[in-house]
């Protein structure tokens, strides 16, 4: 099984238990190449467990599990090596190509220019703001021209601002670079704006799938995303009525006395 | 259980066995104002005037105390509060020294010393790395040889002088070997603290990415351990200097420690005196060296750097 025509992934039957507790439990997965594809679960539901799972970063699992070779991971949290500088991040790991290594420089600085980062290429990483830094670890997946982009929660640490302008620039890329993709996260209007298919994950499988219909650019106002929105919540066992975005957590803490 | 690529040649994901995943990060929370309860809202606040010193170079500044330090200590003695066998004033202790450069036993004697500081530092710190690396890298290395290295570290080392006296006699090969064994552990355990202390995620990171083992080692773990080294080797220093006072004050015919004890048979407090501040100004110095290589290695970090 090595070859699966237009498939970028393709999962059968994965299981997957940590001391006893079943996380997955014979999962399906396939995905298109150049689909983006949302998994939506709660926290626990074995998300991250399948991402990690697909990312190559785990391989005590069960069943069958086809991914492509030039994958790409963006994490929650930036991952940038803290002693390289943003330039040297993005080529973790590559080598130099027939154009040698100013070769691969040009080609991580364009990654870079992508991601509206082209001047912080001689910056060390700590002097970059969340955004920045996840708009490099961006750059650094993108460079690799992969066939499958692996995003778990890539966005969940950064304030609603910028997560809007990082989606914006996630559907560039997406559109100008084809790669499938595979997002976990718990946002449902997230999901909702950037994929071509969502997917619910409770309790190790999944148990719902559904085409995103919706023409581009989406209003978050329009009936059909909220109908949607609805359908998803309460899959996700999140029960009434939505307003916008009740599925994530409340924006400031409580004070406390 | 198989993992296979879609495309024309199928590659096994390279997958190690790694920590179970770990909780992602917090989002940051909102920062939260400033509210103190019980307390009436306060107007203006009297401000207390900033008290200015005139603005000197940090350089100038961090030299002043030292500077008044040995002011005070040439007072007291001028005051004659000490005999000047008890204490050597400054100048006392400067008119040796010239005295001592004179004769060339300064120059030739203080050479000795960092000759033996020099050679069982680089014996020491590289053994300690080594040892770091090996034990920290790998399981098996850990099992095999931390039990011995932390065992061995418990014995004081001074109490070696006489066995290593029977070993290796009065030459110069006992003083660099306790030198070297002394700077062996304050480098070894904050290495091998600092590999294991690599944040995991970044090792991940460093996977996902298509470095190999090698790779993960020099990109990864051993930048990201760096820091740990260092401090390792300022503890060394200031180890090595320790112990090169107590070896060259029992059984050498040569060095600073050798002045020091020549010195004592004479009353000669003056020199007494000059061969500790010798040491005190070389360990400034090397401690010095330090903080610059650390400033070049670890321009990276941004921390706290004082108001």
């Amino acid at each position: 099984m090595t070859h699966a025509g237009d498939q970028a992934v393709i999962a059968r039957s994965v299981t997957r238990d940590f001391v006893g507790r079943d996380v997955l439990r014979g999962l399906d997965l396939s995905v298109r190449a150049g689909e983006f594809v949302a998994l939506l679960g709660r926290s626990g539901t074995g998300k991250s467990t399948l991402l990690r799972i697909l990312a190559g970063l785990d391989s005590d699992y069960g069943g069958e599990v086809l991914v492509p070779r030039r994958r790409a991971v963006v994490f929650q949290e930036p991952r940038l090596l803290p002693w390289q500088r943003v330039l040297a991040n993005v080529a973790l790991g590559l080598k130099p190509g027939p154009a040698g290594r100013a070769g691969l420089a040009r080609q991580c600085l364009g990654a870079l220019g992508e991601v509206g980062l082209a001047d912080h290429a001689r910056a060390w990483p700590v002097t970059l703001s969340g955004g920045e830094a996840q708009r490099a670890a961006l750059a650094r997946a993108l460079v690799r021209e992969p066939q499958l982009m692996l995003l778990d929660e890539p966005f969940g640490a950064l304030d609603a601002l910028t997560r809007t302008r990082m989606h914006a620039l996630l559907q560039d890329l997406c559109a100008r670079h084809q790669p499938a993709v595979l997002l976990v996260t718990h946002d449902v209007d997230e999901a909702i704006l950037l994929a071509d298919r969502a997917l619910v994950l409770v309790d190790g499988t999944i148990t719902l799938d559904v085409p995103v219909g919706l023409a581009r650019p989406r209003d978050r106002g329009h009936p059909d995303f909220t109908g949607l929105r609805d359908r998803l919540l309460r899959e996700l066992g999140v029960a009434g009525p939505a307003g916008p975005g009740p599925a994530r957590a409340p924006a400031t803490a409580p004070i406390p006395t | 259980m198989t993992v296979t690529g879609i495309s024309d040649d199928p590659e096994a994901v390279a997958g190690t066995a790694l920590a179970p995943p770990s909780p992602a990060a917090a989002a940051g929370a909102g920062g939260l104002g400033d509210l103190r309860l019980g307390r009436p809202a306060p107007g203006p606040r009297p401000r207390r005037l900033p008290v200015r010193l005139p603005r000197l170079p940090r350089l100038a500044r961090r030299v002043l105390g030292p500077l008044a330090a040995v002011g005070l200590w040439q007072l007291v003695c001028s005051l004659g509060v000490f005999t000047s066998v008890e204490v050597a004033s400054p100048v006392a202790v400067l008119d040796a020294a010239r005295q001592l450069w004179d004769t060339g036993s300064l120059q030739s004697n203080l050479l000795i010393s960092l000759q033996r500081v020099a050679e069982g530092l680089s014996v020491g710190v590289a053994a300690g790395a080594a040892l770091a690396v090996v034990c920290g890298l790998f399981r098996l290395g850990e099992d095999l040889l931390d039990p011995v290295i932390q065992a061995t570290r418990a014995v004081p080392i001074l109490g070696l002088v006489p066995l290593v006296i029977i070993w290796f006699g009065v030459g110069e090969l006992p003083k660099v070997f306790l030198i070297a064994l002394g700077c062996v552990f304050p480098v070894y355990l904050n290495t091998y603290a600092a590999i294991r202390g690599v944040d995991v995620k970044l090792v991940e990171a460093g996977q996902t990415f298509g470095l190999d083992r090698r790779g993960l080692v020099r990109r990864v773990i051993l930048p990201g351990a760096l820091p740990g080294f260092l401090t390792g080797l300022r503890f060394a220093l200031v180890g090595s200097w320790l112990i090169i006072v107590v070896a060259e004050e029992i059984n050498a015919q040569s060095g600073i420690g050798y002045l020091i004890m020549q010195a004592q048979t004479t009353d000669r407090t003056d020199i007494m005196f000059l061969g500790l501040a010798i040491y005190a100004v070389l360990g400034l110095i090397a401690d010095a060296l330090v903080r610059l290589l650390e400033r070049r290695l670890l321009a990276w970090r941004r921390g706290f750097g004082g108001a």
